[in-house]
């Protein structure tokens, strides 16, 4: 097992907490109800928590001097390996909790798997982790089921987030030649394998919330391996790396 | 304070002769440091002025949000960022505690809200003010937060009892509030010739804007004098923003900052330090609807609400169907 594939593996579970945290920090103090804006916030806080751990490992497996924090602020749009999904702008609370909903039954899966995994580390995070996703994914799934079964307009708004989203679920359970050889030694599970468990999540929820399950299997891709992200990126990333990026080598 | 200028409702303070039996009782039990329940009998009064205050508060705690939350995705580390949303959770936190307190005296929280956006309700004139740099995460921390611990200790003991555990839950979070606050401003100050400036830039902006908080001086106010006869208000505004600077002072000291008021002075007589008012036409031009930011807070606050519509709408209706499932199997 290389350290440069390991690396990537952790990018790529770090980078996704830091985009998605970012993302939903952005709802702060503009959510429909008060009790939202707890949860949002709390939700962020959670996956802010992750990035410290998982980037934290990553940059010692580097090796090369950097911290979380490094990674996080100065790296830019080609090195990120977050999936796709997470980077796509908030748009409406229902797209924002579509969102949260297919990638939160998709952590959930993932970090129940890499509770086993051969590397320590990992399964130590991930033990921690799980905890979280499983609560997110709880919630998130209410609020679906809830808007999706509420008033034909919440339902619209529900079915056009899905909609949009589901082009870009694919991207989860994509194997390149990284996954091959960390799923090989008992590392990560194999992408694909993550899938049947994941659709069953999802599908109960959606048809409880009476949405339909885009047919068209298309995928984007790209982000993972960070050959071509989303143009949103790019701003994000002008935000949350102002300060690291127009004040070199200062400490906060 | 969070809640500045309440107007209380009374024409002037009765003394206990003057009154019914029933509100005798009332302000007897007050007297005696009791506490008055939801159930209990109230003056109208009473009831109007708390949920004034109480309601102005949550307020507070809410559009209190947005300021802080202009630099959450801005903030320069990922430990930073989990503090500022621990804070700003912590504050949404309070708001609902507070509106929960307000509707124990007969008002809903819509109705709150609907008063706030049609601006019948005032939120605290502090979040009115633009957070410009990192260093005002600090400042806000170190000030606001501290401005409002000043006020909020001594409302634990207040006579209403809802409020008074409300504020006690608060209190609990309002240390770490202002330390991390403080923490974010030692860094500054330790820090790169920019980061010093910025520390002290904020500190020049928020100064006088934190010592109105406490409101105006309610030494003759009518209104002050019935507010702390109920218990409702524990002490007098200019008491209260002594009590800040003196504690305060030192601090900036230590911090190596200068406060922007060249009058500041120890006066060894009352104990206390000699300070220059803050101008009090900028004040009431706040409360007007004219600081910096009013229009932008109000209208995120009331954009929030309208874009949030079908959600609530939803959340209702799918609750309504769910109670219909059940109540026909069984
Ligand atoms: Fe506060
Ligand atoms: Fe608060
Ligand atoms: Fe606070």
């Amino acid at each position: 097992m290389s350290n440069a594939a390991l690396f990537q593996t952790l990018l790529r579970l770090g980078d996704n907490t830091l985009v998605l945290g970012h993302r939903v920090s952005e709802w702060c103090g503009k959510a429909p109800v008060l009790e939202e804006d707890i949860a949002l916030a709390n939700t962020a806080l959670d996956l802010i928590g992750q990035t410290q751990m998982w980037l934290g490992y990553a940059a010692e497996i580097e090796n090369e001097g950097r911290s979380a924090d490094d990674l996080a602020m100065l790296r830019d749009v080609w090195d990120f390996r977050n999936i796709l999904m997470v980077e796509r702008p908030n748009l409406d609370f229902g797209h924002t909790m579509m969102r949260q909903f297919l990638f939160d039954a998709y952590h959930r899966t993932l970090l129940t798997a890499l509770k086993d995994s051969t590397n320590p580390r990992i399964a130590e995070i991930a033990a921690k982790a799980v905890k979280e996703a499983t609560y997110h994914f709880e919630r998130s799934a209410e609020t679906v089921i809830a808007l999706g079964d509420g008033t034909p307009e919440s339902h619209e708004f529900m079915q056009n987030g899905l909609n949009l989203l589901w082009p870009f679920t694919g991207e989860m359970f994509e194997c390149d030649a990284i996954d091959a050889e960390m799923a090989a030694a008992g590392v990560i599970p194999d992408p694909i394998s993550l899938r049947d468990t994941w659709i069953a999540l999802v599908s109960d929820t959606l048809t409880e919330a009476t949405l339909a399950i885009p047919q068209d299997d298309f995928a984007h891709k790209g982000g993972r391996t960070g050959r071509q992200h989303t143009e949103h990126l790019g701003h994000l990333l002008t935000q949350m790396q102002w300060l690291q990026r127009a004040y070199p080598g200062a400490n906060w | 304070m969070y809640a500045q200028m309440i107007q209380s409702t009374g024409k002037g303070v009765k003394t206990l002769d003057e009154m019914d039996p029933q509100e005798r009782a009332f302000q007897e039990r007050i007297n005696a440091g009791g506490k008055i329940e939801p159930k209990d009998w109230m003056p109208d009064g009473y009831r109007k002025n708390l949920i004034r205050q109480i309601g102005q508060h949550a307020h507070s705690e809410v559009v209190g949000q947005l300021p802080e939350g202009n630099w959450i995705t801005r903030a320069p580390t990922l430990e930073r960022k989990a503090i500022l949303l621990a804070k700003v959770q912590d504050e949404a936190g309070h708001g609902l505690y507070l509106y929960c307190a307000a509707e124990t005296l007969g008002i809903t929280r819509d109705e709150m809200y609907e008063a706030l956006h049609e601006g019948r309700m005032k939120y605290s004139s502090i979040f009115n003010y633009p957070t410009l740099t990192w260093a005002d995460m600090g400042a806000v921390g170190w000030l606001v937060d501290g401005a409002a611990i000043m006020n909020q200790v001594p409302l634990q003991r207040t006579s209403y009892g809802p409020y008074a555990r409300a504020m006690v839950r608060i209190c609990k979070e309002e240390s770490f509030h202002q330390r991390q606050g403080f923490d974010i401003m030692m860094k500054m100050v330790n820090g790169t010739a920019a980061q010093k400036k910025m520390a002290q830039d904020a500190l020049n902006r928020m100064w006088f804007p934190s010592l109105m908080m406490f409101g105006p001086s309610d030494e003759d106010s009518v209104h002050s004098v019935q507010s702390m006869a109920w218990k409702i208000k524990m002490n007098g505004n200019d008491e209260l923003r002594q009590k800040f600077v003196d504690q305060t002072v030192p601090q900036a000291e230590y911090l190596g900052l200068t406060i922007p008021d060249e009058t500041i002075k120890w006066n060894e007589e009352k104990g206390g330090y000699d300070f220059a008012q803050p101008d009090w036409t900028e004040f009431f031009d706040v409360l007007r609807g004219n600081g910096p930011c009013n229009q932008e807070r109000l209208q995120t606050r009331k954009s929030a609400w309208e874009d949030g519509a079908w959600v609530r709408e939803g959340m209702l209706a799918h609750a309504a169907k769910k109670r219909a499932t059940r109540l026909a199997a069984e």
